[in-house]
């Protein structure tokens, strides 16, 4: 088992991709390996999010290739791939007119889960994600944001797959909530050791939940950095984004000592 | 209260005409329906059908009724027989406002919705049964509703070419200029309607998602 540990679960082998004739990112080189939390880092636009969907192949390079377990995701069973991949986005797009658990349940069930085993599943989850069982009746539209989010992890968790991709999963949410979400999926993070790949543009986050922090700009990879790496980092876009943050700490600091 | 009289003294045969009226009407969007559910689920999805699509369907229904039951008349096995001709043309007026509504209930699904169930996934059949068509029903229905209702009125005019139904009593009223004659196939085409109406009202309510 050790020699697959080493290899990477994902991998970017010089992939570009362009959409209507422009350049949305060109000669990405990425590795993202077993267990680790690779945060892609990075404001609108710099093609974090593009990265994710060319993993799941919602979205297809224009050139280059992507493995997945090593295996080139070109080449593989795309219902397949996707169903072997959690894949959380920030409007966490629930099923309206499913229940919770329904919407829980939905890639166990169209794998062809037995109920009663999708029945366990699902209140294992619930309760994994935070939340009560109670609540595995109600529609998405009685949720708050925070329980909705968690149903959205508590989803992709459902048919237990290795990898997980997470587009702003807690972009959408106010700043406490936000909080106790991240420290909750640090701590899920350490019992389950998913493989995760992180969009965000929020370096805080980045810093709380990275393994690695990939740093994005204009479609170009700056920089892979574990945290500590990144807050010393002499890369100017990296210090950029350091001293935006601090500076942001610095002036609420000022204005309650003035 | 002459009408009702004469409607009570009829009632065979405003029995049987309304019953012809409901064939007409019910074939004729059953048929709409099973052609312009499918076509507006295609040009939801395939953006460069839509404009041609729905221009056409907009075409035909510029085109006046009884003009257009005069043009298919000549037509060899339709105008053998007034109701198929009829159901043809009811048909093609129900279209419009079938795969409009299609169109649009499908479009109007949350692309966040479509997108979570892509990624984790669905396949398009599974995208379309579990999540498109469930979302979208009570727009798709409410275009079977305008349908039926416009279907209701327009199958008045196909007695124009004895095709039959509640219009017969109308151009027969016309004709002997006696209202109590047009009111007779009038009200119960009028009611007729709005039954139509209040049924699949209440089946788009029923089915609506929570």
């Amino acid at each position: 088992m050790h020699s697959t540990d080493a290899s990477p679960v994902i991998e970017f082998r010089d992939v570009s991709y362009r959409v209507a004739g422009t350049q949305v990112f060109s000669g990405l080189n990425l590795q993202v390996q077993r267990g680790e939390t690779l945060v892609l880092l990075g404001r609108s636009g710099s093609g974090k999010t593009t990265t994710l969907k060319l993993v799941n192949r919602l979205l297809s390079p224009t050139t280059g290739e992507i493995r997945v377990k090593g295996v080139p995701v070109a080449q593989s069973d795309v219902i397949q791939l996707r169903r072997g991949i959690g894949y959380v986005i920030q409007d966490v797009g629930l099923f309206p007119h499913f229940t919770v658990e329904r919407n829980i349940g939905i890639v166990p069930r169209i794998a062809g889960w037995a109920e009663e085993r999708i029945r366990v599943r699902v209140l294992e989850l619930l309760q994994l994600v935070g939340l009560a069982t109670d609540i595995a009746e109600r529609y998405p539209h009685q949720l708050s944001g925070g329980q909705r989010q968690r149903v959205g992890v508590a989803r992709a968790l459902a048919a237990d797959p290795e990898i997980l991709l997470m587009d702003e999963p807690f972009g959408a949410l106010d700043p406490l909530t936000r909080y106790e979400l991240q420290r909750e999926f640090f701590l899920l993070q350490q019992r389950l050791h998913k493989t995760v790949v992180l969009v965000t543009h929020d370096l805080r986050e980045a810093l709380r939940l990275g393994s690695r922090i990939a740093l994005m700009e204009a479609g170009r990879l700056v920089t892979v950095l574990e945290p500590e790496q990144f807050l010393r980092s002499s890369d100017p876009m990296a210090s950029a984004y350091v001293r935006a943050f601090g500076d942001g700490l610095e002036s609420a600091a000022n204005r309650g000592a003035s | 209260m002459n009408v009702i009289r004469f409607i009570v003294q009829n009632h065979q045969q405003v029995l049987d005409l309304t019953l012809e009226h409901l064939w007409l009407v019910g074939v004729s969007t059953l048929v709409a329906a099973l052609i312009g559910i499918p076509l507006g689920i295609a040009i939801a999805h395939r953006q460069w059908l839509n404009k041609p699509v729905l221009a056409s369907a907009n075409i035909i229904q510029t085109i006046p009724s009884l003009a257009l039951f005069g043009f298919l008349l000549p037509v060899p096995w339709l105008g053998e027989r007034a109701d198929r001709l009829a159901i043809l043309a009811l048909t093609l007026y129900a279209l419009l406002p079938i795969i409009r509504n299609t169109y649009t209930g499908i479009r109007g699904v949350d692309p966040a919705v479509v997108e979570a169930g892509r990624g984790m996934g669905l396949t398009e059949s599974q995208l379309l049964l579990h999540v498109e068509l469930p979302l979208a029903v009570s727009v798709i229905l409410s275009g079977v509703r305008v349908a039926v209702v416009i279907s209701v009125g327009l199958a008045t005019i196909a007695a124009a070419i004895g095709a039959g139904g509640l219009g017969e009593f109308i151009f027969r009223g016309l004709a002997m200029v006696d209202d109590r004659v047009i009111l007779a196939g009038a009200i119960p085409a009028a009611i007729l309607a709005l039954a139509a109406d209040l049924g699949v009202g209440w089946l788009e309510r029923r089915l609506q998602p929570r």
